[in-house]
């Protein structure tokens, strides 16, 4: 039966599968290549030095393929701090105008992987209309950030009429790192939203992407990785948050915390280990419908959470 | 003396034992043929110049009603380049209703997101094809390449690519305030940054939500209309941008369009006033950018050897063919001489000829009518008692050249100090005191740019706080950004381009 030799094939009814299983075993024509899903840090895709993993199913393939994806452990984190925290001074030293081309260009990169992205986010559970808008409103969220890298600043930024013979001017600085948890769903709408604003101002990230959909995030990470990106700015690990954030939380390289839909006990240690550094904590849980909303969720506003705002005196005088 | 031995005299001009031996009239640099540089053309065979241009209008490419074209011809060898079509009353009319229809029917009804990703294709086709856009350029308009390859494109596309960014940003950027778009802009632009222009025009009103009838300069239209093209090629809805060539009479039609609700105009403050007067009672918006005469004030505290290099490009930048040009030089009496000495070496090393080879500083006068202008103002400061210096260089023989010239001994009251030459002209005023130089500086009918050059960070905030400019460089010149806005005050017209602010232009608030 042909529909049997098709493991990467479309979608198949129960009753289909059913067939499949009791037909006797035949060996494909070809046998597709599977994919070993990675996480991106620092430009490279590694597993877990732990050497962990965790199955997703495949539900878009006969019989339901089980596929590892890497499970981060401490050491994972602390090691993506370090290469994000290398890569701090390369991207907030560019121009605003050249941070807006690169991640332009990553909407390019995103916007050919359309149909890989729409259909991870399939095969992690959503029906192929809603796979196909989240996947288009993360596009054009990079698209509506790439704009914002030199504009919100002249939003941000004050000219101020102290009294006296004075220059005196405030303008918005990135933070340094800052670790995101995504939320977890919608999985990539919601890391990349999460991550575009904190980006867009010269900040670097560390991100935990969605448990409910961790496959999503490393087919993500291949995109970024053909983008003009450089390597650690974003880096995206696959764990348990609840593991994993407590250590995020208290690193001292760490500037701040973005997080999305963590259940009460865990922000609170989040909140309680992020006190060590004197860390800037947004915590907030968002419906699926505010993600999609593109007037709301490209507010300047996230952007300047994660900013500081650097005042200069300068005198004015002959 | 050889003329190794006159560069080394040169620059060691005032050491004692050369000084003893050197009259004074020989410490001015002489390469003779030391330095001569091999040609070093920039290729064109691989541009493409239609025979031909019709007019861009909905979308389409339209033969004008009258049947009549005009010649565009290169400034550099005075060769035909293209015959372009020339826009009358009629043709104007249709593409102002072209573009209201582009607005009502497709541009006003598009997403503020997608409005922005048609301008960002449009930014990152100009990028595509920005060699050949330069090229084009300078062939049409006399620029050195060099300047129309690192600044007329790299700045064009980075205008569409900042202005695309706002189109869904609007009410952020004026929050409350509820900002819309006006409807269709009429856009008069000049023949000293062609392409640069458009940009500045376009960019902002597109993604504003506008639509446009652009009218690009009669002497330097082939940029505009290969812009067109791309527009076109980033199948942009049909009337959102429409491009008429043609004279002054053109450019009257296009601002005295009743069905053009916004005119941009950038040109002569004469121009300009005539505009102004026009739309008088229209209720039309208006914004101008206009003439100007820059005072550029070196304080002798200033690092002299960059000053030079600032004050070169300040005035030589695209020969002088620049509203903003740093065309009178405020310099501090204990500096002046020194400096002199300094500018009058560094012009004589300016590379003036073929804007098509790569190592060319001062290319063509744009036109004919344009050198005859600049002739009669020097001849004027001449007259006036003015002492003129012209680097010594060689002009080649068809064109229209202009050596790069200096005048000092000029008075504030002499055409030379207060007319625009909008040429290589550069007068040379001194001052004793800042106050003086503050009241020198604004002593014109102009105010769009000014400089100031001094050692003392704190002088130079003094300085920008008094002079009456729109843009003030500090220890820089000629410096532009798509987040910077840039515009005029006083008869150097009103409204801003660029930055935030340069949304306004084309926005209505509440």
């Amino acid at each position: 039966m042909a529909r049997t030799k098709d493991k990467n094939g479309g979608a198949s009814d129960a009753g289909q599968r059913e067939e499949a299983a009791a037909a006797a075993f035949e060996a494909p024509a070809r046998v597709g290549v599977r994919k070993a899903y990675k996480m991106l840090v620092g430009g490279q895709f590694i597993r877990s030095e732990s050497g962990r993993y965790r199955q997703v199913s495949d539900p878009m393939s006969l019989g339901g393929t089980k596929e590892n994806v890497p499970w981060a452990s401490r050491k994972d984190v602390r090691d993506a701090v370090v290469v994000a925290r290398g890569a701090w001074e390369g991207w907030s030293g560019r121009t605003a105008y050249n941070r807006g081309q690169i991640l332009y260009r990553l909407a390019e990169m995103l916007e050919a992987r359309q149909g890989e992205l729409s259909r991870a986010l399939e095969r992690g559970g959503l029906d192929a209309e809603r796979a196909a808008a989240e996947v288009a409103a993360t596009i054009d969220r990079t698209v509506a950030f790439a704009g914002w890298t030199d504009k919100y600043q002249s939003l941000f930024a004050s000219y101020n009429p102290v009294a006296g013979p004075h220059f005196n001017f405030t303008v918005p600085e990135p933070m340094g790192v800052v670790g995101v948890v995504a939320p977890a769903r919608p999985a990539l709408l919601g890391l990349m939203g999460a991550i575009l604003p904190i980006i867009a101002s010269g900040n670097v990230v560390v991100a935990l992407a969605s448990e409910a959909d961790p496959r999503t995030a490393c087919v993500l990470g291949e995109a970024l990785a053909t983008s003009d990106l450089p390597g650690g700015v974003i880096n995206v690990l696959t764990g348990p948050a609840a593991e994993l954030l407590p250590h995020l939380a208290k690193h001292m390289d760490v500037a701040a915390l973005d997080l999305h839909g963590l259940e009460p006990g865990l922000l609170r240690k989040a909140e309680e280990a992020a006190v060590g550094s004197v860390k800037r904590v947004r915590a907030r849980s968002l419906d699926e419908a505010a993600w999609m909303d593109a007037a709301g969720a490209t507010s300047p506003r996230w952007i300047e959470r994660f900013v500081e705002l650097k005042t200069v005196w300068h005198p004015a005088g002959i | 003396m050889t003329a190794k031995e006159a560069t080394i005299t040169g620059t060691n001009g005032g050491s004692a034992p050369l000084a003893a031996v050197t009259p004074a009239a020989r410490t001015a640099l002489d390469f003779g043929n030391a330095w001569s540089y091999a040609p070093a053309p920039e290729a064109t065979d691989h541009v493409r110049i239609q025979p031909r241009y019709e007019l861009f209008i909905g979308g389409k490419w339209v033969a004008p009603q009258s049947g009549k074209y005009f010649d565009t011809t290169s400034p550099s060898t005075e060769q035909k380049l293209a015959e372009v079509a020339e826009a009358d009353e009629r043709d104007v009319d249709l593409a102002v209703k072209a573009a209201r229809s582009g607005y009502e029917k497709y541009w006003s009804k598009l997403a503020p997101i997608e409005r922005g990703k048609y301008v960002y294709r449009i930014a990152r086709v100009m990028q595509e094809k920005a060699r050949e856009l330069s090229i084009v350029e300078t062939m049409d308009g006399g620029k050195p390449i060099k300047e129309s390859r690192d600044i007329d494109l790299p700045l064009a596309a980075a205008h569409f690519f900042y202005y695309a960014g706002w189109a869904d940003k609007l009410a952020y950027a004026f929050p409350g305030q509820n900002p819309r778009p006006l409807g269709v802009a009429g856009q008069v632009i000049p023949w000293n940054f062609p392409l640069l222009m458009a940009a500045w025009k376009l960019a902002p009103a597109l993604a504003a939500g506008n639509t446009c009838v652009l009218k690009p300069a009669e002497t330097t239209p082939l940029s505009a209309l290969m812009l067109a093209k791309i527009i076109e090629e980033c199948d942009l809805p049909p009337g959102v941008v429409n491009i008429v060539t043609g004279a002054g009479a053109t450019g009257a039609a296009v601002v005295g369009h009743p069905g053009v609700d916004k005119v941009a105009f950038t040109g002569s403050t004469d121009v300009g006033k005539r505009i102004q007067k026009a739309l008088a009672g229209t209720n039309k918006k208006l914004t101008l950018e206009l003439g100007g005469k820059a005072a550029n004030i070196v304080f002798a505290d200033a690092p002299l050897d960059q000053v030079v290099e600032g004050v070169i490009s300040g005035i030589f930048f695209n020969q002088g063919h620049v509203c903003c040009a740093g065309s009178r030089l405020l310099v501090e009496e204990s500096a002046f001489e020194v400096l002199l000495r300094k500018l009058k070496d560094r012009m004589a090393t300016l590379r003036v000829g073929d804007p098509l080879d790569k190592n060319t500083d001062v290319g063509a006068i744009n036109s004919k009518m344009q050198l005859d202008k600049i002739r009669q103002l020097v001849e004027s400061g001449e007259q006036e008692g003015a002492e003129r210096f012209s680097a010594p260089c060689t002009l080649p023989e068809r064109g229209y050249w202009f050596a790069p010239t200096l005048f000092t001994g000029v008075s504030q009251s002499h055409r030379i100090a207060r007319e625009e030459i909008f040429g290589p002209v550069l007068s040379v005023m001194t001052f004793r005191t800042p106050d003086e130089a503050i009241e020198k500086a604004n002593n014109t009918m102009y105010g769009l740019s000014a400089g100031v050059w001094t050692d003392k960070g704190s002088k130079s905030f003094w300085v920008a706080q008094r002079l009456r400019a729109g843009v003030v460089w500090a220890n820089t010149y000629n410096k532009f950004d798509p987040s910077s806005p840039f515009g005029g005050y006083k008869e150097s017209g009103f409204g801003r381009e660029g930055g935030r602010q340069g949304l306004l232009a084309y926005l209505e608030v509440d």
